[in-house]
């Protein structure tokens, strides 16, 4: 229904807040920037695996115009594919971890007599338990591949998506207007999702442009380990194990990863400081 | 009677916040519920909607026993009595536009579709002094006093017969007090519906109810009808409350004597034993700290306090001490 959404107007309002701030544009800019690469970058550039035996670890040209790698690759064409698995793994580890964790962390904190207790004792639990032990195991079971990096990383999320969720349930249920959809006979089902949902949205958002670059950093690391996506398949992470034997000859196959990475991370950081100041609904005009 | 209290329980844990209560309020009668913050008067009025668990005791909505309801039982009673919220900027759904807000309660009990909906909503807005165009505003686009307004709409919009307005005035600014205040006062005499009225000032209540109940620490220490309260307030706390009170007469106010009652209020985890509140009152003695006093009405008057010194043909005076 779209009465639960923001109006024109007002979104429009938190738009003009949005926009006069530098930051925050910078980083919607760079994110922007990024998906577009990650979509469209494959599309035009050339195959990331042709590889051209003339040209090894050739510095940056008109033909390529990031130079290219060991095997003569190219090396823009593979940072436009390695995009595309950065994005993937950022955006379905973190949608996995909110498909999951939102629900737990809604029903936890609505039924916090019966339910938080036990989920927040499995939530430590997972805290507790090391990421890249959990991750090794995933490799080891699933073989090295994207999936178990998607799932790997959304593992790791989870927790901070069900305590965020849930924090916010139990601060909203306080809230009088629950206590007036509840004198109107409203059931369980109703008050989570038109009234407590609803408004844990906006640090769900912001959370997920905190979770998003960090399984960026995520995918790269587990790749660089040779627990992710595997050669040729072309991932930041890959590109930079390959670049770290060729540092001194060619500088530039570690550059652009490194600069991509940060690049990314810094942009949905950027975008999320932003959106945590508008999505406010408190927040002025 | 609309609503019956009958010696209403309610403990948080340690925290004893209504210890032993009752009260009754007649149809179209509108009783004000007196007390400093943390006597447990918001808690009283959680217990009547059902939107806390009582610990003992019953309370009787038209004469219907609803203390130990289901939810789902409970259901269908609930378009009978609604709530006012204190405070304006919790009590409304900051995603819901003020149309849905103030129509929820149709939908709920599904007693309109879209169109009839519409139509009692716009209806309603006019009669809390909202113009049209609020309809598609969202809350944090409204002042105080509008969300007030919107608040009313939505507790109103059912013709409930018992409405509890929990301090609805307290948080706006002094300006805006009135109008809201008036406008309850009126939208009340339109409807006739009964209210438990809460509030921690006594002058907001002065003209807007027919009788007052005093609570402190969880228990009522006076009630009756609001012109003797004020002319003749009869136990120490209420005679204190009302000395502090501002009085619009400024020949009464000079010669009135302020009592100021020293300390702080007890805590309701550990209330103090005997007369809870010996330990600020100016007239307290021995008796007053070991036995109870119980709530009397010595001169069946209809106005009962529980205070030793009440008696048939004495009544005690705060202010005569020092
Ligand atoms: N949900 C709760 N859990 C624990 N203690 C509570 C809860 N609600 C109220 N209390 C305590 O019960 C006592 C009475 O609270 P209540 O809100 O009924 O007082 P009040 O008279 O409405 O005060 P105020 O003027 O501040 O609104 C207070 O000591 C308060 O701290
Ligand atoms: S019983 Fe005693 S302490 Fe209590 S109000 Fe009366 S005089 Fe004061
Ligand atoms: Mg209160």
């Amino acid at each position: 229904m779209t009465d639960t959404m923001a109006p024109p107007l007002r979104r429009a309002r938190m738009w003009r807040r949005f926009r006069r701030r530098p930051m925050p544009m910078t980083g919607l800019v760079l994110v922007i920037g990024f998906i577009l690469l990650a979509l469209v970058g494959p599309l035009v550039t050339g195959d990331p695996a042709a590889q051209d035996y003339l040209a090894t670890l050739a510095p940056p040209s008109a033909a390529h115009p990031m130079g290219t790698d060991d095997l003569g690759r190219d090396a823009f064409a593979r940072i436009a594919h390695g995009a595309q698995v950065s994005l993937q793994a950022g955006v379905l580890s973190t949608a996995l971890a909110m498909a999951v964790g939102i629900p737990i962390g809604l029903v936890a904190g609505f039924y916090r007599r019966w339910l938080d207790p036990i989920v927040m004792r499995l939530v430590d639990v997972t805290l507790a338990f090391p990421f890249l032990v959990f991750a090794v195991g995933l490799a080891a079971i699933l073989g090295p591949s994207l999936r178990g990096v998607v799932l790997a990383l959304g593992f790791s999320q989870l927790p901070a998506v069900i305590r965020i969720t849930r924090g916010e349930v139990l601060a909203i249920r306080e809230m009088d207007y629950v206590a007036a959809a509840v004198a109107d006979g409203a059931g369980d089902g109703h008050i989570i999702f038109r009234y407590v949902l609803p408004n844990c949205a906006s640090p769900l958002i912001v959370q997920a442009t905190v979770a998003i670059p960090a399984a960026i950093i995520g995918e790269a690391t587990l790749s660089f380990l040779g627990l992710g996506v595997q050669p040729p398949t072309p991932s930041w992470g890959v590109m930079l194990t390959t670049a770290q034997q060729y540092l001194g000859d060619a500088p530039w196959l570690a550059i652009w990863p490194g600069v991509m990475i940060a690049l990314a991370t810094l942009g949905f950081n950027l975008l999320g400081d932003g959106l945590r100041d508008v999505l406010d609904p408190r927040s002025g005009p | 009677m609309i609503l019956r209290i009958d010696n209403l329980v309610k403990h948080y844990g340690p925290v004893r916040a209504v210890d032993g209560l009752s009260l009754e309020i007649g149809e179209g009668e509108v009783l004000g519920l007196v007390g400093e913050s943390g006597s447990g008067k918001s808690t009283v009025g959680k217990c009547v909607l059902r939107l806390t668990e009582p610990t003992a005791g019953t309370i009787e909505l038209n004469g219907r026993d609803i203390t130990h309801l289901s939810r789902r039982a409970m259901r269908p009673l609930r378009r009978d009595v609604h709530m006012v919220f204190q405070d304006p900027y919790s009590s409304l759904n900051p995603r819901f536009t003020i149309e849905r807000i103030v129509g929820e309660p149709l939908l709920r009990h599904k007693l309109a579709d879209r169109r009839e909906t519409s139509r009692r909503v716009a209806e309603m807005l006019e009669k809390v002094g909202l113009r049209q165009e609020m309809r598609s505003r969202f809350p944090h686009e409204l002042s105080g006093g509008q969300r007030q307004r919107v608040g009313l709409a939505r507790a109103l919009i059912l013709e409930p017969k018992l409405v509890v307005a929990d301090e609805p005035v307290s948080a706006l600014d002094v300006s805006v007090q009135a109008s809201v205040l008036n406008l309850i006062t009126d939208l009340q005499r339109d409807m006739g519906f009964s209210c438990l009225f809460i509030t921690h000032d006594l002058s907001v209540v002065e003209f807007l109810a027919d009788r007052i109940a005093v609570m402190y620490l969880g228990k009522l220490v006076e009630s009756g009808p609001t012109k003797e309260i004020f002319a003749q307030p009869r136990h120490p706390y209420t005679q204190a409350l009302l000395s502090a009170a501002p009085v619009a007469d400024p020949v009464t106010q000079r010669e009135r004597r302020r009592i100021v009652l020293g300390g702080d209020v007890p805590s309701p985890v550990d209330p103090p034993s005997g007369c809870r509140f010996h330990t600020r009152c100016p007239l307290a003695y021995d008796e007053c700290r070991t036995v109870e006093p119980a709530l009397q009405d010595p001169r069946g008057s209809g106005h009962p306090a529980a205070c030793h010194l009440v008696t048939a043909d004495r009544v005690p005076d705060a202010a005569a001490t020092r």
